[in-house]
């Protein structure tokens, strides 16, 4: 579908330009853990649960191993050395141990060290198996149930707070004829540094992430695929402090997509820089493993960002993530890169801006299932306009061949959806789709013309942009402001307490695992 | 006349729209409870104009009608704007006049709201509703810390940046969090600072009312809508005009 005669020339230089401003991101990424990361490992070995307090087992072991041998090693090594030291017969009891102070770790070295690193290993290759057969399992479904018959596939939210009040909301959803269910978290959970456990019915704007919950929320969803005859896909969150645990209990529970964004943790949850660039690339890795489809938040830009001096911002946040993604092994198919509706609907042609954003977009990523997002900060409580302003952006979705369509609420910024909003926006969808899901066979911008003149100094500015960051250090960009307007210098932010430089007797099987898969 | 009924094409007549949702599958008897509620909202005649089933268990409504409730005007009670509109000009005028420095804003989210779209609107330079925001003003010092600051966060960085107001937003919310976080912060800077010292705390958000600010402890709350202009008239009069005025007064009976 090439319909912007783009110069392919520009278009290979924005890409090196990309790889060039991620590649010592990478570097320092490889270079450093997190407390997170570590505690994945323990996850994917299998140790579940919560204390009295409800601080989860894995918490607990990792805050004192960290105490005694410290973070830069990596758990498995003392975590497996105390193992085989006969300390305790599980993680489960030496986590209990941990807590109450019973056992104290050291880092093995010699044949202990040895032995220490192939018990990790195979523990958390356990983990990893489990990963791949729900990703078997995926497939399986996915061919007994299908795909569902329309491109794009429709996104909708779920967020009461209660597990339990959201699977029949998202079960009637699925009806209503949503593909996808996405389960918001509650607002404030991506600083908690630890994954609350069991199933969780208090939230605020949105439901705990818990493994308990995915898999509620899952076999749910399994029902309704069943009903309908078509799989049906449940997202959650891989961001905020415990990414790497979050993606690693969507893989262990079959989730879908997940949100995935190399650096909106940075600039609107104000976590270190360091720390959230760690962290994503172990969660992505994960992802890649796992068959997940990862969403990214470009999005979020153009609420702080005017979003048409911004747009090219969000293109090289599209260029970052892609590389970013593929580095850690994910696939075009896999990568949901987000763009968004949110031109003043008050400017001269701000629909035809729209669709030179978004047909950009479309022909820089061919193989990607873009995502495309509905209109939040022009909608202003006047639910008619809106409605009609979701309908121009159900339009923009169609013409433009996106893959996953959010789908827009005339209540936005009034109040959380309630069942008539969300049936009225599916009408929405449904009768533009239906009316005009074609029309992209049809629609050719002027060569010249004002679509494609835009989508070409949009790629031209990114470029430009691209130019600076890879000058300046992409660190020092995020530092200065360059997206979505947030300064987030490198040594400030939550998190920075839970990174550690590796050591040279650094081991992590997870990891290893990864990365011999890739 | 102070006396107004709603308008639809004819002076008096009344004619109000109104949609809704009700529990039951859709049937004639659901349009029937459809117009039951409408004539008890004070709908009557009730027009159920469309009817659709939202799944098996429940129907939406749209009903035309007129209501036989009349609205008083004169019994409406609102907070009226009590300082001036000034122009950013004006703005800066007043401050490098009356202040002889830069006057110091401090804004956040607090608590875990992590919407910046409010206290941005009033804050960045882009502004909202084609007014530019508090960063445009010359006289204006602008610290905006973002989302999800603490509150003990934004009390030391009003120590440290000498803020004059501290303005924060509440967009999200849920179960009453906007009103519990605005209280914890008012609290807060009320046991920090001496009351004289303290600086003027301002609330806003879609959720709040002008009326509440007794209740949140703060001295204004600006509601949906807010221009950066409104927001910066009040500052000049809350803290140049009237405070101004207030230590004259006090020098001169003697309390300062």
């Amino acid at each position: 579908m090439k319909k912007l005669d783009l110069d392919p020339v520009t278009v290979r230089k924005a890409r090196s330009l990309a790889r060039k401003a991620g590649k010592p991101i990478v570097n320092l990424a490889r270079q450093h853990t997190t407390v997170s990361v570590e505690r994945a490992v323990l996850r994917l070995a299998g140790l579940t649960g919560a204390d009295t307090e409800g601080i989860p087992w894995v918490n607990r072991l990792a805050d004192t191993v960290r105490a005694d041998v410290g973070l830069d090693h990596g758990l498995a090594l003392p975590v497996w050395d105390a193992l085989l030291r006969g300390e305790a017969e599980d993680l489960a009891v030496l986590a209990q141990k941990a807590a109450s102070g019973s056992v104290t770790f050291r880092m093995p070295e010699g044949r202990d060290a040895v032995r220490a690193r192939s018990a990790a290993r195979k523990a958390a290759a356990a983990g990893m198996k489990r990963i791949d057969g729900r990703r078997r399992e995926r497939d399986r479904l996915i061919k007994r149930h299908g795909d569902p018959e329309q491109r794009p596939w429709i996104y909708l939210i779920v967020a009461t707070g209660d597990i339990y009040e959201d699977i029949p909301q998202a079960q009637a959803a699925a009806r209503e004829g949503a593909d996808i269910i996405a389960v918001i978290r509650s607002t404030g959970q991506s600083l908690l540094d630890y994954v609350p456990e069991g199933a969780t019915r208090e939230g605020f704007a949105g439901t705990y992430a818990t493994q308990e919950n995915f898999r509620l929320m899952r076999a749910a969803l399994d029902e309704s695929s069943k009903e309908l005859g078509r799989y049906v896909r449940l997202t959650n969150y891989a961001s905020g402090l415990c990414m790497p645990e979050i993606a690693t209990l969507a893989g262990l529970e079959r989730l879908d997509m997940m949100l995935n964004d190399s650096m909106y943790g940075i600039l609107f949850r104000d976590i270190n820089p360091i720390r959230t660039f760690v962290d994503q690339r172990f969660s992505r890795q994960i992802h890649a493993r796992a068959g997940i489809i990862i969403n990214t938040g470009e999005d979020n830009y153009l609420t702080t960002a005017d979003a048409v001096e911004a747009a090219h911002t969000v293109t090289v946040s599209q260029l970052l993530n892609e590389y970013f993604a593929k580095e850690a092994g994910l696939e075009d198919w896999q990568l949901g890169l987000g763009h968004a509706f949110e031109i003043n609907p008050d400017i001269p042609d701000s629909f035809r801006l729209e669709l030179a954003h978004a047909m950009l977009a479309r022909q820089l990523f061919p193989n990607a299932p873009l995502k495309w997002m509905p209109p939040t900060r022009h909608m202003t409580g006047d639910v008619f306009r809106g409605y009609l302003l979701d309908g121009f952006f159900n339009l923009v979705g169609a013409m433009t061949g996106q893959g996953i369509l959010l789908v827009g609420m005339m209540t936005e910024a009034v109040v959380t959806p309630w069942i008539s909003d969300r049936d009225l926006a599916l009408q929405n969808v449904r009768y533009v789709l239906g009316a005009a899901g074609n029309l992209h066979e049809d629609f050719r911008p002027e060569p010249n013309g004002f679509i494609a003149s835009r989508a070409r100094q949009v790629l031209g500015e990114s470029v430009e942009l691209l130019d600076r960051i890879v000058d300046d250090g992409l660190l020092n960009a995020i530092g200065d402001g360059t997206f979505g307007l947030m300064k987030r210098p490198q040594d400030a932010g939550r998190g920075l307490d839970g990174v550690a430089r590796k050591s040279s007797a650094y081991y992590n099987p997870a990891i290893e695992l990864l990365e011999e898969g890739q | 006349m102070s006396i107004i009924r709603p308008y639809g094409d004819t002076t008096g007549d009344g004619m109000v729209q109104l949609s809704f949702t009700l529990p039951v599958p859709h049937d004639k008897r659901a349009e029937g409870a459809a117009v039951q509620l409408a004539n008890k909202m004070g709908m009557d005649p009730a027009l159920v104009v469309h009817s659709k089933p939202i799944g098996p268990d429940f129907t939406f409504f749209v009903v035309y009608g007129p209501v036989n409730h009349l609205v008083d005007t004169s019994k409406v009670e609102v907070i009226e704007r009590d300082y001036p509109l000034l122009s950013p000009k004006e703005v800066n005028l007043a401050i490098r006049k009356g202040l002889r420095r830069r006057l110091t804003v401090v804004g956040a989210c607090i608590g875990t709201d992590a919407h910046t779209v409010g206290i941005d609107a009033i804050l960045n330079i882009k502004g909202f509703a084609g007014e530019k925001g508090l960063e445009y003003y010359r006289e204006v010092k602008v610290v905006n810390l973002g989302a999800q600051v603490a509150v003990p966060e934004l009390v030391r960085r009003a120590k440290a940046d000498k803020a004059d107001a501290i303005l924060v937003s509440q967009v999200v919310t849920q179960r009453e969090a906007h009103v519990l976080n605005t209280k914890e912060m008012s609290a807060a800077f009320r046991e920090a600072y001496a009351e004289d010292a303290r600086p003027v705390l301002v609330a806003g958000g879609p959720r709040f009312t002008e009326q509440m600010a007794g209740e949140l402890g703060v001295d204004r709350v600006f509601g949906r809508g807010t221009t950066p202009g409104e927001v910066a008239s009040y500052l000049v009069d809350a803290l140049v005009t009237r405070r101004h005025a207030y230590r004259l007064h006090s020098t001169r009976s003697g309390v300062a």
